[in-house]
């Protein structure tokens, strides 16, 4: 009983997810279960909450309603009425249980791509420097830069950067990765090259969250596509359902105006 | 030059100090340090000098003019390394700090391996600038008779009416001082530039 329960843990379960900016509440309730494994596109126009939802996930946004647990980990705060906010320490470490590629990239401007990708290895998980470039080496390779290590961030176009983004969070072997817009800032021609890598760590069964304005992408790469609407989840469904077959009149506008 | 050594570095680190408060103080202290950091900056520093060695002493700090005039450019210096270094920590994207807090860093790691490396690279030039500024600043320790050079000169004019000279040979001093000071910045900045 209890081994079958623990294998139907979510990794990701978010639970009436409540989040206000000062006055204007921009998650009204959100509930989402990802198993391992899992690739789900939140896809919805913008102020719908989709990357706020994201950042609430790794804690870069607190939130006043609701759970959110990673392998049956409650994240951010103490249990109990009062929600204190868990140590500054172990939300570091919590943090590290997902990883986040943004979409201005936000790679460290003053080491090299592979400085980059060994902090958080060498710093958070305390490997050992030979052990750690090995890890990002990898990754590296993984994404297509490993013959840039050596380079820093201004020295990359916008999708070379994003994809070592990429093996930054990654090799810290999180959970879930989060992918919050991040083709957004990229010039057209330079889409493609992350998408690829992305399509191909969901081949390797990675557990994925992806905020996304991307529909072909979401289409071709979710289990699962989540559309949202003002705050609320207003629909979710297999891709080929959602988006062939969107059944609220919202959905079926949205798509209609990101033409897909 | 001791002096102005002296209080470049303890100003620097307390700078430093200032600059913390000023962007990550709770509310009280960051008020206090505001406080004061502007009274600082809204006086001259001639001002500044004679208060730290006649108005202490009259509160019962008997400081040597050495050590006022060190402390009074220490607390000069202090301000504008802390408004310096608090300008260049809120200049940084936000992103920087988020990407850092993403991998699992603590706010102490993250300013540290990520923040305090890129501010620092953007305050160098206004650091070297207020070196320079302090080393000027130590010729109105004179007035509270705190032996530097410009003392000295004033001294051997006293002695020898050789006005003209000493006054040209103390200014190319004060010039190769500050012309070196700002030789090195430059060097320095060019050593932590970042490839583009």
């Amino acid at each position: 009983m209890s081994e079958e329960a623990s294998l139907e843990t979510p990794v990701l379960q978010i639970e009436n997810l409540h989040k206000k900016f000062t006055h204007v509440e921009v998650l009204k309730g959100v509930d989402l279960a990802m198993k391992s494994g899992d690739v789900v596109s939140v896809i919805g126009s913008s102020g719908s909450g989709k990357t706020t939802m994201l950042r609430c996930v790794n804690m870069l946004e607190d939130f006043q309603e609701g759970h959110i647990r990673i392998d049956g980990e409650e994240i951010g705060y103490l249990p109990g009425p009062d929600r204190k906010p868990k140590k500054e320490v172990e939300v570091a470490r919590q943090r590290a249980m997902t990883g986040m590629v943004f979409q201005q990239f936000n790679l460290f401007p003053h080491m090299t791509a592979l400085g980059n990708v060994t902090l958080g290895l060498t710093k958070v998980k305390k490997l050992p420097q030979d052990e750690a470039v090995a890890i990002a080496e990898k990754w590296l390779a993984r994404v297509g830069m490993l013959d840039r290590r050596g380079h820093y961030p201004g020295q990359l176009s916008g999708g070379q950067q994003q994809r070592v983004a990429i093996a930054r969070a990654v090799a810290m072997s999180p959970k879930v990765m989060l992918f919050d817009e991040v083709t957004s800032a990229l010039d057209p021609e330079l889409v493609n090259e992350v998408l690829n890598v992305i399509k191909a760590l969901a081949g390797d069964g990675m557990t994925m969250l992806l905020v996304t304005h991307e529909m072909k992408f979401a289409f071709e790469v979710s289990d699962r596509v989540v559309f949202m609407n003002q705050g609320r989840i207003e629909e979710q469904g297999k891709p080929e359902e959602l988006f062939r077959n969107p059944q609220s009149k919202r959905l079926a506008e949205f798509l209609k105006s990101a033409q897909f | 030059m001791l002096i102005s050594v002296l209080a470049i570095s303890l100003g620097t680190l307390l700078g430093v100090g200032v600059g913390l408060v000023l962007v990550y103080g709770r509310l009280v202290p960051r008020i206090a340090v505001r406080a004061i950091l502007e009274y600082v900056r809204g006086t001259p520093v001639f001002v500044l000098i004679l208060a730290c060695y006649y108005l202490l002493s009259k509160i019962g700090i008997q400081l040597t003019a050495f050590q006022a005039g060190v402390f009074a450019l220490t607390v000069f210096c202090s301000s504008h390394v802390g408004e310096t270094l608090r300008g260049a920590l809120l200049a940084l994207p936000k992103g920087q700090m988020e990407a850092a807090k993403a991998i699992g860093l603590t706010f102490r790691q993250a300013f540290i391996y990520i923040l305090a490396p890129q501010a620092m690279r953007q305050a160098l030039p206004s650091w070297v600038n207020t070196a320079a500024e302090m080393v000027k600043a130590s010729t109105l320790l004179s007035v509270i008779g705190a032996v530097e050079l410009m003392l000295v000169t004033r001294q051997i004019i006293a002695r020898n009416f050789m006005s003209l000279e000493f006054y040209l040979i103390a200014g190319i001093i004060y010039f190769l001082i500050n012309f070196s000071i700002e030789r090195f910045g430059r060097y320095l900045e060019r050593r932590v530039a970042l490839p583009s």
